[in-house]
């Protein structure tokens, strides 16, 4: 008799400790999710602010700088569930812009031209270097969700279910022609 | 920024991952990074000031080879005090699926973690058996790196998830400021590597020397690495032993200025290379390449067009290479052009830059890296060290 009470009293706590252990890694995973959100967030305003400031510098050609301000000003304002189209469209514009190498070029030529092309290349490789590491955090946090133990205890409490950030995010050619492009390919 | 790298092999033994976390290292501090590097080496070995001994390496059975590795209580409490003592804004973890420090730093630590996947190897049972192990320890790596395209399409398969490209870096200056040594020109075919390790094709080389011979009668070949001499040139016919030159462990420098002398450099490997850093050193000594189409060095030769490529394990193919382009000063002149151009994006300015914005990525508002007190017995039943400290910083932030 004693001996079953020990044995359930073992179990009892193994189950516990295993559940317990489960809802910090959850807890974890969801945590990463939100400082790599955050992240995405940063090179994301990053890139439409220095798109921006590029289309209204005056050193595109007047359509370039209305087509690059209308498309920065888009992703900026976005409503979140507009978001993914809106930084694609940025992508789109970005690309359609720094098509050749000439553009980049003339900007740099420009007074603080330099800098700012700088600064345009450092974000357009970030942004899919960021939502890369945010989808894998995504991904390992719906693995653990998916299980039945977690599904069926509602161990993930009240945290929304992770989505992916999908978007185009391919960066223009030339501007990350002279390597490192290869980090985000 | 305060950056900690973890290595998982022996430091006093020479490798690819030892050498690019030296020069990683060695390029951040130079950037004005403090760096500490925790690495298996033995007590009595002399170690670079920014690396701290893990204790030494245990060589055991692994993977088909042996393997030394570090692991046990010691191990797993040196881990612990040098997180602990280091207070790193980032630390980054090499090779954290081996069963080594790889591994237990990922499962020691918390907060901004990246991750380098070296290793290209085909899914092993191990691996699948030790999945359920690996899972939790990996899911807390906040950034992956693979260091090839192939690297990241076996990471993807294996682990699932997916991983940002960044190649090994190459100081490019240096292997194109090396002096060409006058014995080791006119006619020569260099090869660096393993002598007795069949992956890295020598035998296949040999094979071809023969046909290279008929049509070249002046060509020689250089091969620098460690291995038998004798055993290597034991299918060759006698006479022509004398074209081969063996020139056993070569410095840094001697490897540069043979890189730079050759007139073209093969690598004929047969496999299990996941990126190929030797291709990228001859590339920048200005040295044409010619390598076996293995996945990773098509990438590292931009499909071809930085350098040849032969049909894999094909002794005539690569003959036929060969002799065309030793007769061939042009091709080869626009070989070593366009490689010049190609490997700019291997040189650590560029490589450090990419992995600097990594943990830039990672590091964003994050908090430090800190020991993971919730993989300890005691902290579970509320009686760790500092876990009530532990819990109130790390409270679940609610999303937005």
């Amino acid at each position: 008799m004693t001996t079953t009470i020990i044995w359930v009293a073992v179990a009892v706590v193994a189950v516990g400790l295993y559940l317990s252990w489960t809802a910090g890694r959850l807890d974890r995973l969801h945590a990463r999710i939100d400082a790599a959100r955050a992240a995405l967030d940063a090179q994301l305003l990053r890139r439409a602010s220095v798109a921006q400031e590029l289309a209204t510098a005056g050193v595109l050609d007047p359509a370039a700088s209305i087509v690059l301000y209308e498309a920065a000003h888009g992703a900026r304002q976005a409503e979140p569930d507009q978001r993914e189209v809106a930084e694609s469209e940025l992508s789109q514009a970005l690309r359609a812009v720094f098509a050749d190498g000439e553009t980049v070029t003339e900007v740099r030529e420009a007074p603080g031209g330099t800098a700012a092309v700088g600064e345009l290349t450092q974000a357009v490789r970030r942004v899919p270097m960021a939502r890369r590491f945010h989808n894998d955090a995504v991904r390992a946090a719906r693995a653990v969700r998916d299980h039945r133990v977690v599904r069926w205890l509602r161990l993930a409490g009240h945290a929304p279910f992770p989505m992916a950030f999908e978007m185009d995010d391919e960066p223009p050619g030339a501007l990350t022609a002279d390597g490192g492009a290869t980090a985000v390919r | 920024m305060r950056i900690g790298i973890v290595c998982p092999y022996s430091w006093d033994v020479p490798g690819g991952v030892q050498f690019h976390i030296r020069d990683l290292a060695e390029h951040l501090n130079g950037l004005g990074h403090e760096v500490s590097v925790l690495a298996p080496a033995d007590d009595e070995t002399p170690l670079p000031p920014y690396v701290v001994s893990a204790g030494r390496a245990v060589p055991v059975p692994y993977n088909g080879s042996v393997a030394r590795l570090n692991f046990g209580f010691l191990s797993a409490a040196r881990v612990r005090r040098w997180l602990h003592d280091g207070n790193f804004d980032v630390i980054h973890i090499h090779e954290p699926a081996s069963p080594s420090l790889g591994l237990l730093s990922c499962w020691a630590a918390q907060g901004p973690i990246v991750a380098t996947f070296h290793t290209s190897n085909p899914r092993s049972r191990a691996m699948i058996a030790a999945y359920p192990i690996l899972q939790p320890a990996l899911e807390k790596i906040s950034a992956r790196i693979a260091v090839s395209e192939y690297a990241r399409r076996t990471l993807v398969e294996h682990l699932g998830g997916d991983a940002v490209v960044i190649p090994n870096g190459v100081d490019v200056g240096f292997f194109a400021a090396a002096e060409p040594k006058k014995e080791w020109q006119n006619g020569t075919i260099g090869f660096i590597g393993r002598i007795d390790e069949p992956r890295k094709g020598l035998p296949v080389l040999i094979r071809a020397l023969p046909k290279i011979l008929a049509e070249r009668p002046g060509a020689r070949l250089l091969v620098a690495g460690r291995g038998d001499a004798e055993e290597a040139v034991q299918d060759l016919p006698r006479e022509m032993r004398d074209r081969v030159e063996f020139l056993g462990m070569v410095s840094d420098e001697d490897k540069a200025r043979l890189l730079r002398s050759v007139d073209l450099y093969v690598a004929p490997n047969t496999g299990g290379e996941s990126f190929g850093i030797i291709l990228v050193e001859a590339m920048s000594a200005g040295a044409p390449v010619l390598a076996s189409d293995l996945d990773a060095f098509a990438q590292v030769l931009d499909q071809g067009a930085a350098g040849e490529l032969f049909a894999n394990e094909d002794a005539d193919a690569l003959a036929a290479a060969a002799v065309r382009l030793l007769g061939d000063p042009a091709r080869r002149a626009e070989l070593r052009d366009r490689a010049g151009a190609h490997v700019r994006r291997f040189d650590w300015s560029v490589v450090g830059g990419d992995i600097l914005a990594v943990y830039e990525t990672v590091t964003d508002g994050a908090a430090h890296v800190a020991t993971d007190e919730r993989t300890r017995l005691r902290a579970r039943f509320g009686l760790g060290r500092d876990d009530a400290a532990d819990r109130s910083d790390r409270g679940y932030r609610p999303r937005r």
